[in-house]
């Protein structure tokens, strides 16, 4: 069973709530369901489809676009070391030579134990601080093989916890709208007018 | 007094003209045009892959690439994705022009396999014409290509080969856009996207063919078609399905004189090229070997054949003995499935005997009074404003219909307002749902149309009311009742009759329907049961299986003393009969054909008739020489004048031209108004529930049980009710309940369905595994059931 | 002088005018205390205090170009919509994913209330009824910190309903990408907050601003562009358009990476700097590492046509970059010392506009995959020289016609202003050549003894404590 558990109905209900139309919300949802399920599961996907009304087909097709969504499972830590241009100027290549060497795997691949999944990535938005990497979409920069070292012994003694929650779990920190704050979202075809505040006149 | 300007007059310039240049050669194009469709009516073939004139463009394959002039100087744009514009200038065959469209087909060429000679689409491929006229000539791709699973299943009919793919889209937009089944996607990205269903859910669309028809290469084939043909030897000619009556426009190929492949052909007012697979694939049925080749005659217990001579004597011998007493000793039912000749051909011969009791419906239609109210075409239905649907479920009984009155609700911004006992394929399209109980169907519509949410929205323009019969297990009185309440609410509204089978208004208009105030088929029936019926013709109808009230006809079967059956093959009803005369099948007869919106439209002959079988009317002609009442009839085109000439109806296609391409409407009578029916509103006991009896697509119909890509797509019979119900009755889902009404009973599985209202209960009709027929009685107005758990 | 700061990795603050990074010295910048400490939410006010058209006109005539790559005025987009349709919706592009770009995530991981008020002065200003946040997937810390400052602003009435007492009402909705460069792309970017796959739409039809999200009027706008509003309202238009030059007003954040001795994310004045204060200027990148030559630099992002050094007086201006044969972008500079290997350099971006690549369109999906291909053989040292004119063939059916590259004296170049032809739907294929080309225009000869001698040659050396070396053979 991979379908979003009760709480994350809930949660699911409340962030399609926000869009103007529900498959809006496919994209969140897909994350909130590889948080609780670490990877995106044949199940969850069919869920989705019926919590936002569109089909399973449709679901894959948008999940399967994108880079960040594992159809299989995954280690507890995905390391994804960029090599775009000015990574590779600062020598991303022999980061990841060394991070197989070290990780006994290639990249793409996942330690027997389950712990890390190492994988290429392409650029990071970290550039000036190259070479980058991230473990869970979280960063180190300027990072030297010393570094890598370090970082896996860290991680796989658990020393790190804090600082990266397991695969699938992104964003530590939810948007959460007060119902007597929010304005609420209606479908486009429901508003026909302008908004208030265009009268003419300042709005204090 | 205003003084015209004469110079001014003369010379109205309409606002929806644009003129452009196409080559520099000027084309009249109109408003919001498409260069590409501009270019269309110009011999500048543009080449293109992606763009289909009935989906909106995606500007994706890039292989419609022309100049256009701009103050900067000329711009490559897309020709499917830019609209003409007064004054502009466009190339289509420029240096550069030629080298970007060269260049777009050596990439798709680049990881195309190349398969040809063993491709089913070679010869007749988009990809390999436009290779040849518009490409490079060469490939200098040297890598390794992609390489998928040879072709896979995406469902019970289609395969797709994703290794001949070009990622134009046409498929998922027609799922997605045009059918609303969007099971097939784009999955992954960039260099490995690939056409997809998602796993283990199958493309199981009523409309699947159409990809097949409109993929530009060989990725999509269907399992009918596999490798049946080479298109070098196929022969094609145009014709109009009648599986319906929505009379879609096709293309009836054959290959060495049997039926291959039916193709949609493009026409405004119906179909725009789309089929339903039903209609596109039941041809496998006229190539079955159970296909008669000779008449069949009673002998003992056995159907024995015999020649066509004593067939036709023996047929003579039979009705004479009957008429010998009374012209109502004899009745024929049917002549729906046949051409506007076959039944004018059947209708002069009953008149020639005096036999008034013939209905081409079998109590499952609509009183021919609603064919003469006010008639809509289903383009004015699809550009009303309002459309009210007081209809059997549009999608299962009459396909491309749906697929029309879903683009109106989408696209056109037309609203539905839909009146139904249970949730159907437009539901998820339609403004506003209405659910009623079987039975109070006229007060619902009476009040629903009485708010003001409802007022407004009819007050915004025309209406038009799809009118059908929506359950067989309730009286058409209810329906009637139900239109004269919309007809009283909107009394300018038009009507559009929605009838499952083929040519029921031209069988109707050419007088094979209850003639002098005659019983119709449920009296004929009645009568028969009654003993009151000698000779029975059933001229291509099963009632065994076809009628909703299986113990009427039953007792209707064991009373009469002979059923002269005209058909194509065996079946329930002719099984016993003493004289089956084998008909030609669709495709091996000409003539024409009425589909809902009374429009007039040919069927051709392609293929010889199977063994001696023959077409309707002709044996008409030939029973009325043994009868010794010559109804004159010397060939087609004969009976054809005779057809246009003597009924007003038909009189519009006297010019036989104007039955091909969008054929041409019937001559409409004086519209009437309804008469007031008496209601009969029944209360349901708490316990029970009501039944909603309908039709789905795949039923056991044998045009489909005969068709082997079709028979095993018919799903088990099973009753379904809210899930709510299901908890009620105590059992769950896929138990096996037994369900009861008058002392009848049957064993069957059910199912939950939230398209149900509560103390509702759907059976679908003629499905195969368990008879729910026995349950229903056409002599009662609505029909409750008990549904108990099997302990 | 310069500074950096450990909680704004890469920042380097100047003695220039700060108009988006004014709190990046703070530890706390991205807390709604400090915010309110620094001039935090007075901008609103302000332009709340006024009509609405006032605060459009008033970001026209400040001429805030958008500095999402494609350099255009946001009070002139808009200005774009048609009239009366509603509702409107704002879009705002945190995508930042463009090779060579980080200035985005730095403005939402440390300043993500002066992008919330940013966006409720856009919403303000052009009657946008709902705000879409759309942070880049794989940004974890900015999408926590931008969720936080949301669920403050909102309980402080901030965002949400009658936003400080008044008439106004905006809902600013977090969205998270997952993952898809092409998404940064603004109708991909519309695409996806549907739902859908990030496939960009064709421009015409689909121009946001009059066709955008659900099909309404929309506006996408980058995350620097709005960070810019709060301080344009809180000191006035004039105040903004003294800084930077009449066509390029105010600052924006550039970030250097590559071989430079000081590589970092700056925010410069617009219009002004030259290419040539931000390499080698000792308040900015202090010129290249180990004191190496230049070789090459890409000025805008990794689908910029390279320049040279004999570009680098070019200022921060659109109108000069353009004609030279190249483009702003989105203020990423890239640099190569004499040490690069250049074919394998112009690799990692090929490589990555193939990747990412969303399969539309068939130039792209077919050409770039192929580009890659001959250039991986070149680079592998199992190339021809037949390889070196393909490169450029497939590339003429992705760009056809002349072809822009930065010009070089030393070769006798001339530029073809930017931007190119293209037979795609966006710039996503032309990116995967661009590098291709100029390479192979700029440095024919690299390629050459590669095809000639075959042999395979790291892209660089290994990195090392201080700063790691660019090596080739
Ligand atoms: C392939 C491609 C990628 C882009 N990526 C981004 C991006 O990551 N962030 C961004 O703000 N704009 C990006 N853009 C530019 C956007 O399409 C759009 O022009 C911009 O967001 C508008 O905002 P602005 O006017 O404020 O600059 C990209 C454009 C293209 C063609
Ligand atoms: S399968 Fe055919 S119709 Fe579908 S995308 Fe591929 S080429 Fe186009
Ligand atoms: S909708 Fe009816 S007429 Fe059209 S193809 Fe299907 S069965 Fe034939
Ligand atoms: S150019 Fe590339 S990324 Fe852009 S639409 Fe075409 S295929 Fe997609
Ligand atoms: S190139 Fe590695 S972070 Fe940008
Ligand atoms: S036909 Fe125009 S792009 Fe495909």
């Amino acid at each position: 069973m991979s379908r979003l558990n009760d709480a994350n109905i809930k949660l699911a209900r409340e962030i399609i709530a926000r869009y103007p139309r529900p498959k809006s919300a496919l994209i969140p949802l897909l994350h909130l369901s590889q948080e609780q399920n670490g990877y995106i599961t044949r199940e969850a996907m069919q869920h989705l489809g019926e919590l936002v009304g569109v089909t399973s087909a449709e679901v894959y097709g948008t999940a399967s676009f994108y880079e960040m969504f594992k159809f299989e499972p995954v280690g507890k830590y995905l390391i994804n070391i960029c090599g775009t241009m000015s990574c590779a100027l600062m020598g991303a290549h022999e980061l990841m030579h060394h991070a197989e060497k070290k990780l006994g795997i290639k990249a793409g691949g996942t330690t027997t134990d389950g712990v890390f999944t190492l994988a290429h990535a392409e650029c990071q938005a970290a550039c000036t601080e190259a070479p980058t990497l991230q473990v869970n979409y979280r960063y180190r920069l300027r990072v030297t093989p010393d570094d890598l070292d370090r970082l896996i012994d860290n991680l796989r003694d658990g020393k790190l916890n804090e600082e990266f929650p397991p695969h699938g779990v992104l964003s530590k920190v939810r948007q959460s709208i007060d119902a007597s704050r929010a304005v609420g979202a209606k479908a486009p075809e429901d508003v026909n007018e302008s908004p208030v505040w265009l009268d003419g006149k300042a709005a204090l | 007094m205003t003084i015209v300007d004469p110079i001014k007059e003369a010379a109205p310039v309409d606002p929806n003209v644009v003129n452009i240049t196409i080559n520099d050669k000027p084309v009249v194009a109109r408003k919001g045009e498409l260069i590409i469709a501009a270019a269309d009516r110009t011999e500048d073939f543009i080449p293109r892959f992606c763009y289909h004139p009935r989906m909106s463009p995606v500007g994706m394959c890039r292989q419609c690439l022309v100049e256009v002039e701009t103050p900067r100087g000329p711009m490559m744009v897309v020709s499917c994705m830019t609209p003409v514009a007064e004054g502009q200038v466009v190339r289509t065959a420029t240096d550069g022009v030629k080298k970007a469209q060269e260049g777009v087909l050596e990439l798709l060429l680049a990881n195309h396999p190349l398969d040809c000679p063993v491709c089913d689409k070679g010869g007749e491929c988009p990809l390999q014409d436009q290779a040849f006229s518009h490409g490079p000539g060469e490939s200098r791709f040297v890598e390794e290509k992609r390489h998928y699973e040879k072709p896979i299943a995406i469902s019970d009919i289609v395969y797709l080969d994703r290794e001949r793919c070009i990622l134009c889209d046409r498929c998922t937009r027609f799922a997605d856009e045009v059918a609303g089944d969007a099971l097939i996607t784009f999955t992954s990205r960039g260099n490995d996207t690939q056409v997809l269903t998602f796993p283990d859910e199958p493309f199981s669309s009523y409309f699947s063919g159409n990809t097949v028809q409109i993929c530009p290469v060989g990725a999509l084939t269907a399992k009918p078609y596999r490798f049946k043909a080479r298109p070098w030897d196929l022969e094609q000619t145009e014709s109009t399905c009648t599986s319906c009556s929505v009379g879609c426009r096709t293309v009836v190929q054959s290959s060495r004189d049997e039926l291959v492949r039916y193709q949609g052909v493009d026409i405004d007012p119906v179909n725009w090229g789309w089929l339903c697979d039903r209609g596109r694939y039941n041809f496998e049925s006229v190539n079955s070997p159970d296909r008669l080749t000779s008449p069949l005659m009673k002998n003992g217990s056995e159907l024995v054949a015999t020649s066509w001579s004593v067939a036709l004597e023996n047929a003579a011998r039979m009705i004479r003995l009957a008429l010998a007493q009374s012209t109502n000793n004899v009745a024929i039912l049917g002549g729906a499935r046949g051409t506007n000749e076959d039944a004018f051909a059947w209708a002069m011969l009953a008149d020639k005997l005096g036999i008034n009791q013939r209905d081409a419906q079998l109590g499952d239609g609509l009183s021919p009074e609603v064919f003469n109210l006010a008639q809509a075409t289903i383009d004015e239905t699809c550009a009303a404003k309002t459309i009210i649907l007081l209809a059997p479920d549009v999608k299962e009984e009459l396909p491309v219909l749906y697929l029309r009155l879903r683009d109106a609700a989408q696209k056109r911004k037309s609203r539905i307002i839909e009146f139904s006992s249970r949730n159907s394929g437009l539901t998820p399209y339609v403004w506003r749902t209405v659910g009623f109980e079987p039975g109070n169907q006229a007060q619902i519509v009476r009040e629903a149309l009485a708010t003001p949410e409802m007022k407004e929205q009819i007050a915004r323009g025309e209406v038009v009311v799809v009118v059908g019969r929506s359950n067989l297990a309730e009286s058409e009185v209810f329906t009637l009742q139900a239109l004269g309440e919309v007809l009283s609410a909107v009394p300018s509204a038009k009507v559009l009759p929605v009838l499952r089978r083929g040519n029921v208004r031209g069988a109707v208009a050419a007088g094979l329907t209850p003639k002098d105030n005659s019983g119709d088929a449920i009296d004929i029936l009645n009568a028969a049961a009654a003993g009151k019926i000698e000779c029975l013709i059933l001229l291509g109808v099963d009632p065994m299986a076809d009628v909703a009230d299986s113990g009427l006809v039953q007792r209707a079967f064991t009373q009469v003393k002979n059923v002269i059956s005209i058909d194509t093959m065996i079946n329930s009803s002719n099984r016993n009969a003493d004289l089956v005369l084998p008909a030609a099948a669709y495709g091996e007869k000409a003539g024409t054909t009425t589909n809902l919106e009374g429009r007039i439209s040919n069927v051709a002959q392609k293929i010889t008739p199977r063994g001696t079988s023959r077409p309707d009317w002709m044996i008409a002609t030939e029973l009325s020489i043994a009868l010794g009442v010559d109804i004159g009839v010397s060939s087609l085109e004969d009976l054809n004048e005779k057809l246009v000439n003597s009924v007003v109806a038909f009189a519009p296609s006297s010019d036989a031209k104007s039955t091909h391409g969008d054929g041409v409407l019937m001559a409409r009578e004086t519209p009437v108004t309804i008469s007031g029916v008496a209601s009969k509103v029944t209360d349901r006991n708490a316990y029970n529930y009501r039944l909603v009896v309908s039709r789905t697509m795949y039923d056991s119909a044998q045009s489909t049980i005969a068709s082997p890509s079709l028979a095993g797509i018919i799903t088990e019979a099973a009753i379904f009710v809210n899930p709510l119900d299901l908890a009620r009755i105590g059992v769950t889902e896929g138990a096996n309940v037994r369900v009861g009404a008058d002392g009848t009973n049957i064993v069957i599985a059910i199912k939950a369905d939230n398209g149900i209202n509560r103390g509702t209960a759907w059976l679908p009709f003629n499905h195969t595994g368990v008879d729910i027929r026995p349950l229903l009685n056409i002599a009662s107005d609505v029909v409750d059931v008990r549904i108990e758990p099997i302990k | 002088m310069s500074k950096t700061y450990v909680h704004a990795p890469g920042f380097v603050a100047g003695d220039r005018p700060k108009i988006v990074t004014s709190r990046f010295e703070f530890a706390d910048s991205f807390t709604l205390e400090r915010y309110l400490a620094t001039d935090g939410y007075k901008g609103l006010r302000a332009a709340l205090s006024r009509p609405a058209n006032e605060i459009h006109e008033d970001v026209k005539s400040a001429t805030v170009l958008g500095r999402g790559g494609a350099g255009f005025p946001a009070g002139t987009k808009w200005g774009l919509t048609p009239q009366q349709v509603w509702p409107r919706y704002l879009v705002v592009n945190g995508d930042e994913s463009e090779p060579g770009t980080y200035k985005d995530r730095l403005l939402m991981e440390r300043d993500p209330h002066q992008l919330i008020e940013g966006c409720l002065i856009a919403c303000y200003a052009a009657g946008l009824s709902q705000c879409f946040l759309y942070i880049r997937g794989e940004m974890a810390l900015a999408q926590e910190r931008v969720a936080t400052a949301l669920n403050e602003a909102y309980a402080a009435g901030y965002v949400g309903k009658n936003i400080l007492g008044s008439k106004f009402s905006v809902d600013i909705i977090l969205h998270w990408g997952a993952g898809a460069y092409v998404v940064g792309e603004e109708t991909a970017l519309i695409e996806s907050l549907e739902g859908n796959r990030g496939m960009p739409r064709l421009k015409p039809p689909f121009f946001p601003a009059a066709n955008g999200l659900y099909g309404q009027p929309t506006i996408v706008n980058n995350v620097e562009t709005l960070a810019n509003l709060p301080w344009l309202l809180n000191h006035g238009v004039a105040a903004y358009t003294a800084i930077g030059t009449k066509t390029s007003p105010g600052t924006r954040m550039v970030a250097v990476s590559g071989h430079v001795k000081r590589p970092g994310v700056y925010e410069i004045i617009n219009g002004t700097t030259t290419f040539r204060d931000l390499i080698f200027g000792e308040e900015f990148c202090g010129g290249i590492r180990n004191s190496n030559a230049l070789k090459a630099f890409v000025p805008g992002g990794g689908s910029a046509p390279w320049f040279t050094p004999d570009q680098l007086d070019l200022p921060f201006e659109a109108s000069q970059v353009g004609p030279a044969g190249s483009m702003l972008g989105s203020g990423a500079v890239m640099v190569m010392d004499e040490t690069t290997d250049i074919p394998a350099a112009a690799l990692t971006l090929t490589h990555f506009y193939a990747h990412e690549s969303c399969g539309k369109c068939t130039p792209c999906r077919e050409g770039g995959t192929w580009l890659e291909r001959i250039l991986r053989r070149v680079v592998d040292g199992e190339g021809t020289d037949a390889d070196l004119q393909q490169l450029l063939e497939v590339g003429a059916m992705i760009c056809p016609g002349a072809f822009p590259h930065a010009a070089n004296e030393k070769l006798g170049l001339t530029a073809v202003p930017f931007p190119y032809k293209m037979t795609t739907i966006c710039f996503v294929g032309p990116s995967a050549f661009a590098p291709v080309h100029s390479a192979l225009t700029l440095f024919r000869s690299e390629f050459e003894a590669r095809v000639k001698k075959r042999v395979t040659i790291p892209v660089t050396a290994v990195a090392t404590e201080t700063a790691s070396v660019g090596v080739s053979a």
